[in-house]
């Protein structure tokens, strides 16, 4: 078992990263024995698994996952929801209304057309489209709040470490920050300067996320920027 | 002005008409990320080539029935720009560019792991805005970065060049006119990880040995290219770590 290169090393597909017994991670593939990167992005390993943390890529739904989507279609059975990935979800109509009534619900009174929606993922397989759930505490319609895009594959960083990196931003802007997996992000604040200030570090931390050291600064670039907004008011 | 035959493509030196070795390349510039709203893109500059590539994808197969139930539906445009050659082209896509398109394509998909993403496409853009001969090989070039720029996953990167024979001598990377002039063009792509030709076509005469000869100069010029190509993609992303670190030492 040997490594050809270092730790947080940045590779590009088709590099050689490790030969011999060792489990494939995400994106990563193995040919004769030996271990290749099959994306742009940071190497890193466990013990035994060879792991590459892509820069970009497109959001692949997964069960359970929270997105936030855009109601794209309203049709008779239930509404279409682009949560930006290659792959169109389906928000069923038996989500809101009971079956066995027959009075039939005029859909767009419930949800419209460019409408945003917190949702669940309930099921997924890359044969047929992800089936959303809205029938959740906290998931549904959203009402007020800004709305920043990242990468989806930023979204690991911008949570952190066992939610490090998100509850340091909830704590230091003071806004409510919902995260959805496919890389699109709710915040909403008490005022317009918090969420600004949530907006800009949402992007410095999408922008920088294979730098080391980034919860510190983002800490530290907030407490500049509330230093100044102070100096500002009182000079 | 329309270009006329110079008497001899190769000097009493050995130099090209460019002045150039017989293996040597023409001056090469890289660049990816350059344009914001496609989700991968590249810059390639090869002598007076300028070549633009954006990468869409994977997205949403459209219409519904060019979508695979299997894997991703790599679609590729090769356009020359209507102000790219002397005289003007005419920008509909002509017979030529429909061809490369074709055997562009069919240079990258050994590259692309597409299963990754059934019912999905991937669209390669290619667009020729000044060009001096081998804009196949550096369209390819820029295709296979702006690919891996865009988080598309691939075994390997693809690189290409030419090489051919001009004035009974066989040299790398011809330009326009060693192109029209020369007795040979052989343009190929490669994997360079596993030395594996993903395109190879050849226009002219060459012997058995010349075509050895040819080929493994190609693919010298080619691990050249690629060492170019890795910079490029790791260079964005080292300058963004840089900035940080001189930043800290204010």
């Amino acid at each position: 078992m040997t490594l050809f290169i270092e730790k947080r090393s940045i590779v590009v597909p088709g590099e050689v990263l490790a030969e011999g017994k060792y489990l494939l991670g995400p994106n990563t593939y193995a040919k004769n024995g030996k271990i290749y990167a099959s994306k742009l992005g940071l190497f890193d390993f466990t013990q035994d698994k060879i792991i590459v943390v892509p820069f970009k890529g497109a959001y692949i739904p997964n069960i359970n996952d929270q997105v936030i989507g855009k109601i794209v279609e309203v049709g008779l059975f239930g509404w279409t929801v682009d949560i930006a990935s290659p792959y169109e979800a389906l928000l069923p109509a038996s989500e809101v209304q009971d079956k066995r009534s027959k009075i039939k619900v005029d859909l767009t009174k419930i949800l419209d057309l460019g409408d945003l929606i917190l949702a669940k993922v309930v099921a997924f397989d890359r044969t047929r489209d992800p089936l959303l759930t809205i029938r959740e505490e906290g998931l549904g319609r959203i009402t007020s709040g800004r709305i920043v895009e990242i990468p989806p594959t930023k979204i690991p960083r911008l949570i952190g470490k066992k939610g490090s990196m998100i509850n340091m931003l909830k704590k230091e802007t003071e806004c409510e920050i919902y995260v959805g997996q496919n890389g699109v992000v709710l915040i909403s604040g008490k005022n317009v300067f918090n969420e600004n200030l949530a907006v800009e570090a949402i992007n410095k931390i999408a922008m920088e996320a294979h730098t080391q050291g980034l919860t510190d600064r983002i800490k530290e670039m907030i407490k500049k920027r509330r230093e100044q907004y102070v100096d500002n008011k009182t000079g | 002005m329309s270009i006329t035959k110079p008497d001899r493509l190769i000097d009493e030196n050995g130099l090209r008409i460019d002045g150039r070795k017989p293996s040597e390349l023409r001056p090469l510039k890289l660049e990816v990320g350059i344009l914001d709203k496609a989700d991968g893109s590249a810059y390639v500059e090869q002598g007076k080539n300028k070549i633009l590539v954006a990468v869409y994808g994977p997205r949403e197969a459209h219409p519904r029935h060019i979508g695979l139930s299997d894997r991703a539906t790599l679609r590729c445009r090769y356009h020359m720009a209507p102000f790219s050659t002397e005289e003007r082209r005419s920008p509909a896509p002509s017979r030529r560019d429909i061809e490369l398109s074709k055997v562009i394509r069919e240079a990258l998909e050994p590259a692309v792991i597409s299963e990754m993403y059934p019912r999905t496409t991937i669209d390669v853009f290619i667009e020729v805005l000044q060009s001096d001969g081998g804009t196949r090989c550096a369209g390819i070039t820029g295709a296979s970065l702006a690919l891996a720029d865009a988080g598309i996953p691939m075994r390997d990167l693809v690189v290409a060049c030419a090489a051919g024979k001009v004035d009974g001598k066989i040299v790398v990377d011809l330009c326009d006119l060693e192109d029209k002039y020369g007795e040979a063009d052989l343009p190929i792509a490669l994997m360079p990880v596993f030395n594996a030709l993903t395109l190879i076509q050849m226009d002219g005469l060459l012997t058995l040995n010349e075509f050895y000869e040819a080929l493994n100069m190609a693919k010298e010029a080619c691990k050249i290219i690629y060492e170019k190509q890795k910079q490029a993609l790791k260079n964005k992303y080292y300058q963004i770590k840089e900035l940080i670190e001189t930043e800290g030492e204010k």
